[in-house]
């Protein structure tokens, strides 16, 4: 949870700069110590913890990078999606077929995931984003249903609802990786890689113009911007991350079902956003891990009924928590919003 | 053609049913999100409420029980949908997207109710007497029941019809469903408005659960796949619009029924290609109201 530190103090001032001077921030470097500390802790997860527990963060690590893709949908564009496990399980299929069939080398298989999840998005993508509000909600189900059936019917690639199974360990430079710590050192690495590139992403002019066109499309497309065009760039974006935590979720449980794909797993995903706080990226990868923790830890516990409680949770979230976790924070540093509707959000 | 007709006859007769369930189904969800801007997503969960009902209640081989679960299940979406009346009443000022995601809220803890109280094994329901027969229908055996959902969607899509177009209550709904506020400023209650809406909507969910529990049965997941036939139905008639639920029900009813008879190994592609072709032509929808709903 170390770089999803980072955007907070960047993203919401970066382009609503001129019109609030007076925002205050946390100091730059006291946001800097705390993401060296949390980077250090994270690294030092597996020499400390037991393999159970090590998995149970790699797990955290992996939704919490497909958290944050969906947040770009979410939180930074405006396109709630109930389809996005969609991409984390062609992401996650795809680096099973390849690791099975082709090579297990790590950075082989999630870069193809990523890949294939890029392109799946940017297939179907072009019908969601023509849409917005509620019909991309319906559309984006409708389309991670579709996917959902597919990797159930398929079953001479995807061994239907039995799952993938059998998928080789990781290698790196042709070594297998076999210690849960070794893994867990490659998940963190390509997470953080994945957690950067969406920072930079929603830093950079094109996330300003996508939270832009969230605030006011209509403004946006009398500013000459095409929102068409960056919305979809944005959901192939998106899906190329989740790509990205599916590929590396493939890597890491070697197993891979139907249910990777469906709509409780997205529905979980936007839970995570919500409840972490959608559009500041570290809050929705805190959301993750709390939906990590609820559905693996204490899930168990409640004989497999993990669910329920975080349905609870939702409903409770949604009362209390509009603009979640990180509205939280916001609420302590004494600023009610982060981003006001009618702020000027024009890229400069 | 009459050969080919002939031969499939028993799949379109299915597509023809299984279009009178989506129709009850998406009616429902159709007028809730069109009068109240309340995109129910736990429409599905209310659905399976009314399976599992059908389970409880039709056990021996009697009428009764099948009219005692409809009635239940009746009275059981109306306080459901009343309950969600009420939770959705904070949300009201807030974007339409925190009900959406509410509802869908609900539905995770309705589903995994369901599923602690029932188990997840699959439960059949046998239709009432006198309908567990099959009838010959130009030759070839067709199951009395269905033939009986046929015959039900057809009454309920005139009634609806009738009630929308012809009475005063109708009015309301059409005037709603093309400005709520301006209804308001007219001085009718909004939130009585929505509690009626959002009761009868559900109520035909529940009800929709109990007439499909002897087709499909009651299982888990089957609520998300309803739920997402429902939507397609929705999205491809136009959110709002009540020809547009029939028209899309039949036509999904189709796709799902003779589509996977022909192609089984492309029928999600089907589904999915029709709400695609549906959208690209008409990007709200065949039906949808002169007013836009975002």
């Amino acid at each position: 949870m170390s770089v999803q530190s980072l955007p907070a103090e960047t993203a919401p001032g970066a382009a609503a700069a001129p019109a609030a001077p007076r925002r205050r921030r946390p100091p730059r470097a006291l946001t800097a110590v705390l993401a060296v500390a949390l980077l250090a802790v994270l690294a030092a997860v597996p020499l400390v913890a037991d393999p159970f527990s090590t998995n149970t963060v790699s797990r955290i690590l992996v939704f919490a990078l497909f958290a944050m893709s969906l947040d770009l949908l979410v939180g930074l564009t405006g396109l709630p999606s109930l389809g996005h496990a969609a991409w984390f399980g062609v992401g996650a299929y795809t680096a099973g077929l390849v690791s099975t069939h082709w090579t297990s080398e790590g950075l082989v298989t999630v870069l193809a995931a990523a890949v294939a999840g890029a392109l799946a998005a940017a297939a179907t993508g072009w019908l969601a984003v023509r849409s917005g509000g509620v019909y991309f909600l319906m559309l984006t189900l409708a389309i991670g249903e579709l996917v959902h059936q597919l990797a159930q019917s398929l079953s001479s690639v995807t061994g239907g609802s039995n799952g993938l199974f059998g998928i080789p360990s990781i290698r790196v430079a042709g070594t297998p990786l076999t210690l849960a710590g070794y893994v867990y050192w490659f998940v963190l690495a390509v997470v953080l890689l994945g957690a950067l590139g969406l920072w930079l992403v929603a830093a950079s002019p094109f996330g300003a113009a996508l939270r832009g066109i969230r605030d006011n499309e209509g403004r946006m497309r009398s500013l000459g911007y095409s929102p068409f065009r960056y919305k979809y760039l944005a959901f192939a974006l998106a899906g190329g991350f989740a790509g990205l935590a599916g590929g590396l979720f493939a890597g890491l449980v070697r197993i891979v079902n139907p249910s990777d794909a469906g709509f409780t797993t997205s529905a979980l995903m936007l839970l995570a956003v919500v409840l972490g706080g959608a559009g500041t990226l570290w809050g929705p990868a805190l959301g993750a891990a709390v939906v990590v923790l609820v559905r693996d830890t204490f899930g168990p516990t409640l004989e497999g009924h993990g669910p329920l409680l975080l349905g609870l949770v939702f409903i409770v979230a949604v009362y209390v928590l509009p603009r979640g976790v990180a509205g939280l924070a916001d609420l302590r540093r004494g600023r009610r919003r982060a981003v006001l509707p009618g702020t000027d959000e024009a890229p400069a | 053609m009459l050969g080919w007709f002939d031969e499939n006859l028993v799949s379109i007769l299915n597509g023809f049913a299984i279009g009178a369930l989506l129709f009850v189904l998406a009616v429902g969800l159709s007028i809730v999100f069109g009068m109240m801007d309340v995109l129910n997503l736990a429409h599905g969960a209310f659905f399976l409420v009314g399976s599992y009902l059908a389970v409880n209640f039709v056990a021996g081989d009697s009428w009764g029980g099948f009219l005692a679960a409809l009635g239940v299940a009746a009275l059981v979406g109306l306080l459901a949908g009343g309950a969600l009346s009420g939770m959705t009443e904070p949300l009201a000022r807030r974007p339409v997207l925190d009900q959406a995601l509410l509802t869908l809220g609900i539905s995770l803890v309705v589903a995994e109710v369901l599923s602690i109280v029932y188990g997840n094994d699959v439960r059949s329901v046998s239709p009432p007497p006198g309908l567990d027969t099959s009838v010959d229908v130009a030759g070839s055996a067709y199951p009395a029941y269905r033939l009986m959902l046929i015959g039900v969607g057809l009454v309920l899509a005139l009634a609806v019809w009738l009630v929308v177009e012809r009475t005063s209550v109708g009015a309301l709904v059409r005037a709603s469903v093309a400005d709520r506020e301006m209804v308001s400023a007219m001085g009718i209650d909004n939130r009585k408005v929505k509690v009626a809406v959002l009761g009868i909507g559900s109520m035909l969910a529940t009800v929709a659960g109990v007439l499909a529990a002897p087709v499909y049965g009651a299982r888990p997941g089957l609520d998300e796949t309803i739920l997402l036939l429902a939507l397609v139905v929705v999205v491809i008639g136009g959110l709002g619009s009540i020809r547009g639920a029939l028209i899309g029900a039949l036509v999904i009813g189709q796709v799902e029924s003779l589509g996977r008879a022909l192609l089984p190994d492309v029928a999600s592609f089907i589904l999915f290609g029709t709400l695609a072709l549906v959208l690209i032509v008409r990007p709200r929808g065949l039906f949808a109201g002169k007013v836009a709903h975002s």
